[in-house]
């Protein structure tokens, strides 16, 4: 089966959701034009990234008059949104939407928020506690947003839960100047992981990342969209904005697992053996020291 | 051998990238940039020439009776080549009438007066243009806190602000500014005979290293001393940067209420826009 799959790659309006909004429906009705089934969105480009005290003044219910526009624009062609979730407990979430066939099909909330350097993200957004696969009438794919991916545990919990392909909204700052680089070293490293992990896990990695400037800080573009061979089927123009679309065959995961079927091969009780013995082992606080860790309160609660 | 990156063809683009970018999103398209005739502002002011166009960019000549000739013919050097819009402002009157009240004010008192009286000018013309003012300020001189507060270091968007003083000299001469300019030695040109370097008491070149590794790369100061640099520079320049730190930050503001500007009140610059 062939989809066609593309990526949006907008500036949207800091805090400004009206505006944002305008974007996607204009983008949307683009990408239908051009015959897309599926459209991706970055990272928060709902809302703009820099958020801060906006957060909670952008966030939407899934239940929400701007979330049911989205819906019915869905009609149209199965979509990403990069949008603040609010929970019904009002947590505040850096969530990727799947909307298909008029209905929202599946939520990723960011599991990891990049707080460190230039990062802001925990102080502003709740953590999301899970990474699932998810059915889409196309096929079994995963939402991984940005950070998530620079945890090899997301991609490979994504890839062993089933996915074909992975969807991955980003919103990816340009820093890091190197000599001889024709650009910054945050886009050399994700270049490289969307490559490395389309290949490892043979799999179709859709990467689309922003552009624009918000308060100097440049987002880079550049998204992509490479096969499970590593083969990089379409790439969008740097910094600017741009329009990306192609057709991805399906098979070529059939084929790329069948000529190298590492997952197959992958032995999932040996990960979780050597997973629980090193959760055991003097000093591996360090992985689980994240408050809200469910295994750790799993095991405090047998002690008792 | 320490080796600040310096990929000048990155670089431009990204700055052409973003003058263009935060300037537009203000819904103006226009910039206003002090010519000194020294480095940073024919790079500033060329950068922005390339990003809005040179008819959108206007260079501001501001001399003073006692500044060195060589310096209004460069900055006419500059808005010449890059094909920019320019303006004469002669700012001796209104320093030497503030003066005449207070003669015996220093050499470090007239400088200072005089970047700030500059600062007022490019301001009242941004307003006159519908323009932003650009700011010329570099890495460097910002974390030594080699500039004037509310003078030279006041701007609406700085695109050299990232870049030490080696890559802004790299930059100009890629993108072409007059050699001259760029080989020059580097002055505030607010006394007769000032140079940076000589009232630092280091060269730039040498400092750059020092900085890139102790701000970028995150060198102790033990690592600092192992890659040769002598303990009392490391400390000077550590004492440097920690006793500019108020030039680089809004007032300070007393907390009182549950929300403070910039304390608790958070919110980005380019906020809605």
């Amino acid at each position: 089966m062939s989809i066609r799959i593309a990526i949006g790659q907008v500036n949207p309006r800091l805090g400004d959701l009206q505006a944002n909004l305008a974007l996607y429906k204009e983008r949307i009705g683009h990408a239908a034009d051009d015959k897309a089934q599926l459209l991706l969105f970055p990272e928060l480009s709902l809302t703009g990234y820099m958020l801060r005290d906006t957060v909670p003044a952008v966030a939407l219910k899934l239940d929400s008059p701007e979330i049911k526009q989205l819906t019915a624009l869905s009609r149209k062609l199965a979509f990403v949104a990069g949008l603040v979730e609010e929970s019904p407990d009002h947590r505040f979430f850096n969530s990727a939407v799947y909307f298909e066939d008029g209905a929202v099909r599946h939520v990723h909330r960011k599991v990891y928020l990049p707080t460190y350097g230039m990062f802001d993200e925990q102080r502003y957004f709740a953590r999301g506690d899970r990474v699932r696969a998810f059915d889409s009438k196309f096929g079994r794919m995963a939402l991984l947003i940005c950070e998530d991916l620079w945890h090899p545990s997301t991609i490979y919990l994504a890839a062993l839960d089933g996915a074909l392909a992975v969807l991955c909204p980003s919103a990816s700052p340009l820093r890091g100047i190197v000599d001889q680089q024709s650009q910054d070293d945050n886009a050399r490293y994700w270049e490289m992981l969307n490559h490395v992990y389309a290949e490892t896990y043979s799999l179709f990695m859709v990467y689309g990342n922003r552009c624009g400037f918000e308060d100097g800080v440049g987002f880079w573009g550049g998204s992509e969209i490479v096969d499970p061979f590593g083969e990089r089927l379409a790439k969008a123009r740097y910094y600017e904005e741009d329009f990306i679309a192609i057709d991805a065959g399906f098979e070529a995961v059939r084929r790329k697992r069948t000529m190298s079927p590492l997952l197959r091969d992958e032995d999932l009780d040996l990960t979780i053996n050597e997973l629980m013995r090193i959760r055991e082992r003097p000093g591996a606080e360090i992985v689980r020291k994240f408050k809200g860790s469910k295994v750790q309160d799993r095991r405090t609660a047998k002690k008792k | 051998m320490i080796q600040i990156p310096i990929n000048t063809v990155l670089l431009r683009q990204i700055l052409v990238a973003f003058i263009r970018n935060e300037v537009r999103k203000t819904g103006l398209v226009r910039v206003v940039v002090g010519l000194s005739g020294g480095v940073d502002s024919a790079l500033s002011a060329m950068l922005a020439a390339e990003a809005l166009g040179p008819k959108n960019v206007m260079g501001v000549m501001m001399p003073y009776k006692n500044s060195n000739p060589d310096s209004q013919a460069h900055a006419e050097m500059v808005a010449g080549k890059s094909d920019i819009e320019s303006l004469l402002v002669d700012i001796t009157p209104q320093i030497d009438g503030y003066f005449e009240r207070f003669p015996d004010a220093d050499a470090r008192r007239r400088g200072n007066k005089m970047a700030r009286e500059r600062m007022t000018i490019l301001y009242d013309q941004s307003m006159r243009w519908n323009a932003l003012v650009l700011g010329t300020s570099n890495k460097t001189e910002l974390l030594l806190g080699y500039g004037t507060i509310h003078g030279d270091m006041a701007s609406a968007l700085n695109p050299l602000g990232d870049l030490y003083k080696t890559q802004v000299w790299a930059l100009s001469e890629a993108i072409g500014v007059p050699p001259v300019i760029v080989i020059k030695e580097p002055s505030a040109d607010l006394w007769s005979g000032q140079t940076d370097e000589g009232e630092l008491g280091f060269s730039y070149r040498e400092v750059d290293k020092l900085l890139y590794l102790m701000v970028d790369r995150r060198y102790t100061k033990a690592e600092l001393a192992a890659a040769g640099f002598p303990e009392r520079f490391i400390d000077d320049i550590a004492t440097r940067i920690m006793n500019s730190q108020f030039k680089r930050r809004l007032p300070v503001i007393a907390k009182v209420s549950q929300r403070t500007i910039d304390r608790d009140f958070r919110y980005s610059r380019d906020w809605g826009k």
